[in-house]
């Protein structure tokens, strides 16, 4: 009896985590396994119904991705190039935006509660209705921002096209960073509230300024959140796919061209699954090597800056 | 790698305390941590523009909106040229967004519910045990996370329609499958939220309830839930939001009766002209219920994220 209960007590945490686990391995580990066997397979429409059918193709599909002297592998790596730039700068931006915001809304004032929600606002909103509202504010002709570039500051020659052409990844950067940034925000934030204020009152005592405070106490402390942040950040940045589609709609720019959309795009307008799933691999392997690689340096230097 | 992964998501603000010996205390009035006037403008100048590039997209929603068709055919203007509600009943009409409205909200309701429940179960076990794989199962959960929707989206789509040619269950394009799928986009973050959450409250409530005669689950539900409602609020605020404004799956996993408002207010824009001060009016009615329910509960936001992320 006493060992029954005993092994009841030892399964419990299984029997909890069970649901969590089921859930998880249906949507996300078997899928990401199924992925990698397609990666390998000639998946064409004719197999989409019986995918089991479908003929290996070996390494065939990985070939065709990263030729880049063929057209298939040559747009791929300007999607990466894409991605890449245009994750760091926005994930930069949204650092620097959501610190600054989280810094100077530390001190209590009036407003401040006010502004806290306002700050929020882009974070709550659905992606697409913002998105969507972005995109009628770049209309070449109706839009909101050639009115004030060209029309009432005559900054601009013509009225420049926002979504179509180069223009477009400033266009993208603006929207990913405005509808991204509150979440760096939230975070730095919430972080903030954690340092003693005692820390402050005795560095004005020694006669440290404002920049020096932020300097030496305020970043110092935000250190072991800033690592976890700007990963999140980044990932989400690198992986999203909801901002540059409602955008752009279905035809992304070339110059705004995000590796998820990318992917997307060319497995549903060739219904070429496998070369889709190769990119998907790629990608995935890319990211787990960048998040590896950041945690160890970072991690790293943590330990030398602690002693 | 998976030791670093484990431990960083849960990074303590750590900062050494001063000596609390010999400091005078600050005075009242000319505290010595009061900001110089140079930094009060600096913060006055950069909330205010801020606050405009915050705010502007939400103007143009609103004030687009009440605008006549013809205030935004031609040319943008500030100010419409006459206040109409006319876009607000067209929406309607135009497409079928009361439909849409509904799938979403059943869709986000379900997978939300779900969703906390399940995250509940598994914070509970993961903050209260020590058990073999438990390590192994943050990390793969949080790892997921990491995850390009891209990659799992062509596998899933696959997945759903070959189960229901095989058994007959209608995953594809059902608001089921659409409820499975969300509901564990916000389950890794919803159970390392609440796992810090729940360990925050103390091991004594459980065992006192073990002294009452209650079970583990017992504990559970009658004392740590009630005593995390904050944190559970707050996941179940992220975990509707996530939900609602999903575009990649829904796009491809619904059809015309389970379509979802995030694909479905696209359908203002494939008309041969857009009638932009309805878009304007649609994106307003649904982003009312999330943002307004966001401001009310954001303080939970803001302090489970306290309680359970970042300490």
């Amino acid at each position: 009896m006493v060992r029954f209960a005993r092994l009841r007590r030892a399964g419990l945490p299984y029997v909890l985590l069970l649901p969590a686990l089921v859930v998880e391995v249906l949507v996300h580990l078997v899928p990401m396994a199924i992925g990698v066997v397609m990666s390998f397979r000639e998946l064409t429409q004719f197999f989409l119904g019986n995918w089991g059918a479908a003929p290996w193709k070996g390494l065939g599909n990985y070939r065709v991705v990263v030729d880049v002297d063929a057209p298939v592998g040559a747009a791929l790596l300007h999607s990466f190039w894409v991605t890449c730039v245009f994750s760091v700068v926005a994930v930069g931006l949204c650092w620097l935006l959501g610190t600054a915001a989280a810094v100077f809304l530390q001190e209590g004032f009036r407003g401040r509660g006010l502004l806290r929600a306002v700050f929020l606002v882009p974070y709550a909103l659905p992606v697409y209705a913002a998105v969507i509202t972005w995109a009628f504010m770049f209309q070449r002709d109706g839009g909101l921002v050639n009115h004030v570039l060209h029309d009432q500051l005559h900054l601009t020659g013509g009225r420049p096209f926002w979504l179509l052409g180069d223009n477009s990844f400033v266009a993208l950067l603006v929207v990913a960073v405005w509808k991204t940034w509150p979440f760096a925000f939230l975070v730095v934030m919430a972080a903030l509230q954690g340092i003693p204020k005692e820390l402050y009152e005795a560095a004005a005592l020694d006669g440290a300024g404002m920049l020096r405070q932020l300097w030496r106490i305020t970043l110092p402390s935000l250190r072991p959140v800033n690592q976890v942040l700007v990963l999140v950040l980044f990932l989400w940045t690198f992986n999203d796919f909801n901002t540059p589609y409602v955008l752009f709609g279905k035809a992304a720019p070339e110059s705004a061209d995000l590796l998820s959309v990318h992917i997307y795009q060319s497995s549903f307008a060739t219904w070429n699954f496998g070369t889709g799933s190769a990119m998907s691999v790629l990608l995935l392997l890319f990211l787990l090597v960048v998040t590896a690689g950041y945690l160890l340096v970072t991690s790293r230097g943590r330990k030398h800056a602690d002693g | 790698m998976a030791d670093t992964a484990a431990r960083a998501p849960r990074p303590a603000v750590r900062a050494p305390r001063p000596p609390e010996r010999g400091r005078p205390r600050a005075r009242r009035g000319a505290s010595p941590t009061a900001p110089p006037r140079s930094f009060r403008w600096a913060r006055r100048i950069f909330l205010t523009a801020l606050t405009g590039f915050v705010l502007l997209p939400v103007y143009v929603m609103l004030s687009s909106s009440l605008k006549p068709l013809r205030d935004v055919s031609g040319g943008f203007r500030w100010l419409p040229s006459g206040l109409t509600v006319r876009p607000y009943l067209d929406i309607w009409r135009t497409v079928p967004l009361a439909h849409y409205f509904v799938n979403s909200l059943i869709v986000a309701g379900s997978a939300t519910a779900c969703s906390v429940v399940i995250a509940v179960f598994a914070a509970y076990a993961v903050s209260r045990y020590r058990f073999r794989g438990r390590r192994v199962f943050t990390v793969t959960v949080l790892s997921t996370q990491m995850f390009p929707g891209i990659l799992f989206l062509l596998p899933l789509f696959l997945l759903y329609v070959n189960l229901g040619n095989a058994t007959g269950v209608a995953l594809y394009g059902s608001r089921g499958g659409l409820v499975l799928t969300y509901l564990t986009f916000s389950l890794p973050f919803s159970i390392w939220m609440l796992a810090g959450y729940f360990a925050s409250v103390p091991r004594e409530l459980d065992e006192a309830a073990y002294v009452d005669g209650c079970g583990a689950l017992g504990a559970l539900l009658r004392v740590v839930v009630p005593a995390a409602l904050p944190g559970i609020v707050a996941v179940a605020v992220y975990a509707f939001m996530t939900a609602w404004g999903e575009v990649l799956f829904a796009s491809v996993m619904t059809n015309d009766t389970t379509r979802t408002l995030s694909v479905g207010l696209q359908g203002y824009a494939t008309q041969n002209d857009v009638y932009w001060n309805q878009v304007m009016a649609a994106s307003l009615v649904v982003s009312v219920p999330v943002v307004a329910g966001f401001l009310l509960l954001q303080r939970f936001l803001v302090a489970g994220l306290t309680a359970g992320a970042v300490k």
